[in-house]
């Protein structure tokens, strides 16, 4: 078990190690916020008082708020350590319903061919060929009625957008999986397609979804801060959300208050950031033609020792 | 693609005839979405403002009180002739909200394409020539930033250090312009200097310089990946080598024969770009407060416009794939390899 999971780690070196290592320690420190949120955070997300006085409005940071306090009072400190928790859980939440719509469907679809395959198939393009935050408000428009702003409401209207990619994927691995021999030896021994498709072509097709996974979750990131600054988000009392809190700070910026503005941003950004290279550093190890080859540079056979040419890097 | 011949004018007869199933495709799916979706589209816009007979007549005269399939075909023969429809909240043609709206996010996203080209070609060069020094790392890094970067908190940063001198910050134009220049062409840019009126000109320019340069720098990490990428291949291939070989100095050889070859796929990475500039119109419009269609959706989702919502996604779809399958034609016609 430990084995499989430093395996990412044993087959990097250099740079790809160090971006891998860097995206997850950004990430573990976003988790640590988001699990012990209530421990670390100085105050809750949508509390206004404490000890018996009220917080001042859009105060400047202060030894009593550290990162100040916006334009409802609450203190941005507690709001963004908060909002790391809601983000996790909303992220989690859409990429697993992604994963486990998107996964099968393409499975099935990619496996048993025919009409079913032809169908779904132009389905997903077209839902993938939409640009995927329109494809979200359109979602978080239509649950926001009969669910209400809240953490459920953002976390499917996202999972609408990474179904297809999960979908195109597993599908066309499949459609290449399908004609290998080890298919033709179960099928041979009259294994039933369900044993097929769960036994023999899930485990090699599932080999991508990880990178993807990490991917879509730096995206539902900003996805989500976007759906938020434009008011399809979480609503402010049931969770602190970064974007909508970027949507309250539209007012401020112009009269020069900027600690409202910078912190939930640079939280966004250093998320998105840190998600972004543990996919791009995963993709490194799983995917093999990516890796940099580096052979041993040599030296052309010249008059002057300045024309060397450095040779054998291949960067895919 | 199964075309065993490369001519342009049958691939080009191809693609376009592929449009069409993806359009019907993408006009239902939006269709279905909003229409099967549980409530009443007139009482969720203007529910508590109307009495139940007055609700009842403006579903009649939107035809909401029809059967599904009745509506869906008028839906679709509106959307050929380009007729969205009437908004429900304050009951304007839609086809006039994306007439008087549209121009500025034409202007929008135009001026960020210029934006994005300009920082993030000369960009990916430097970083493809000096690749794995210091520049290239602080460019690498300057990409990955500007794409991670919510837009409108880019926006936002950029409005809380340009206001200070007193730089406009929002919307496209001033009081003034917008008073003295009237529409011609709803393009309020064109308009001013079709009208030969300098100062309205400059002043919408000035405008447009936040905007288009937020949108901008969203795009422009996308270029700078590419074009390094790209520099770094094209530097590896045989025609260099052979440049090289034939004593082509190494200036030349980057020149003419690297840089060119590495810029050929901008044009393909545009096409594709074109559904993040239109995600990333919606958000700097708001931020900036820029009246065009971005802005206008955001206003009908908040007035839980169903009839308007609808409409305005569905052009921004089509806007998508038209433009994209533009990209395509443009694309074979550089470049034969695409052809076959």
């Amino acid at each position: 078990m430990l084995k499989t999971l430093l395996a990412p780690f044993r087959n990097t070196s250099g740079l790809a190690r160090w971006i891998l290592v860097a995206g997850l320690v950004i990430t573990a420190v976003f988790l640590v916020f988001a699990i012990f949120a209530p421990w670390i955070a100085p105050f809750g997300f949508n509390q206004v008082s404490a000890n018996g006085h009220a917080f001042p409005k859009m105060a400047p940071p202060s030894s009593e708020h550290w990162l100040g306090t916006n334009d409802q009072f609450y203190d941005i400190l507690s709001r963004v350590i908060w909002g790391a928790r809601t983000e996790v859980i909303v992220v989690a939440l859409s990429v697993a319903l992604a994963v486990i719509v998107g996964v099968p469907l393409g499975l099935m679809s990619g496996f048993v061919g025919g009409w079913t395959d032809r169908t779904l198939v132009l389905l997903m393009d077209a839902l993938y060929a939409f640009p995927s935050l329109l494809l979200a408000i359109v979602f978080a428009f239509l649950l926001q009625g009969p669910l209400g702003g809240g953490i459920l409401a953002a976390a499917l209207a996202l999972t609408a957008i990474y179904i297809p990619q999960y979908f195109r994927v597993v599908r066309s691995t499949t459609v290449s999986a399908r004609e290998a021999t080890y298919v033709e030896a179960a099928r041979a021994i009259g294994a039933r397609n369900g044993t097929i498709m769960g036994r023999y072509l899930f485990g090699n097709v599932i080999q991508s979804v990880p990178v993807i996974g990490t991917l879509n979750a730096a995206d539902a990131i900003s996805t989500l801060a976007a759906l938020g600054f434009l008011g399809l988000g979480i609503q402010p009392t049931q969770a602190a959300e970064w974007g909508y809190d970027l949507s309250r700070a539209l007012d401020d910026a112009a009269a020069g208050i900027w600690w409202t503005a910078l912190w939930p941003g640079l939280a966004i950004v250093l998320l998105v950031t840190g998600l972004t290279l543990v996919g791009e550093g995963l993709n490194e190890t799983v995917n093999p033609t990516l890796r940099k080859r580096r052979l041993r540079d040599f030296v052309m056979p010249t008059r002057e020792p300045s024309t060397t040419l450095a040779r054998g890097e291949v960067e895919v | 693609m199964s075309a065993g011949s490369g001519s342009l004018p049958r691939y080009i007869g191809q693609r376009v005839l592929l449009v069409i199933p993806m359009i019907l495709i993408l006009v239902t799916v939006v269709f279905l979405l909003l229409r099967v979706a549980p409530g009443d589209p007139v009482t969720a816009a203007v529910g508590g403002k109307l009495d139940p007979q007055a609700i009842a007549l403006r579903r009649h005269q939107l035809g909401l009180d029809q059967p599904l399939y009745v509506q869906y075909f008028e839906y679709l023969k509106n959307v050929v002739t380009f007729n969205f429809g009437h908004t429900i909240s304050d009951n304007r043609p839609i086809i006039d909200v994306i007439r008087d709206n549209g121009g500025a996010t034409l202007t929008l996203t135009l001026g960020a394409f210029i934006f994005a080209l300009a920082i993030g070609i000369p960009l990916g060069l430097i970083a493809g020539r000096m690749r794995d020094t210091a520049p290239d790392v602080v460019i690498r890094i300057f990409g990955v930033v500007t794409y991670a970067a919510p837009i409108f908190w880019t926006g936002l940063l950029l409005v809380i250090l340009v206001a200070p001198t007193g730089w406009p910050t929002y919307d496209i134009a001033s009081p003034e312009t917008k008073f003295l220049v009237h529409p011609i062409t709803h393009v309020l840019l064109l308009d001013c200097i079709l009208q030969g009126n300098i100062p309205a000109t400059l002043d919408v320019l000035q405008h447009h310089l936040l905007p288009c340069l937020t949108l901008g720098l969203l795009l422009c990490g996308v270029f700078i990946r590419l074009v390094r990428v790209n520099l770094l291949q094209s530097l590896q291939g045989d025609y260099v080598e052979a440049a090289r070989a034939r004593g082509v100095p190494e200036k030349f050889v980057i020149r003419r024969h690297a840089f060119r070859n590495a810029l050929v796929p901008v044009i393909t990475v545009i096409g594709l770009q074109v559904a993040l500039t239109m995600a990333g119109a919606v958000l700097t419009e708001k931020t900036f407060n820029w009246p065009g269609l971005g802005n206008e959706l955001v206003k009908y989702l908040e007035a839980r416009d169903y009839n308007a919502v609808q409409g305005l996604v569905t052009f921004f779809a089509v806007v998508v794939i038209i433009v994209s399958v533009l990209v395509d034609i443009v694309n074979a016609m550089i470049d034969p390899r695409v052809r076959y």
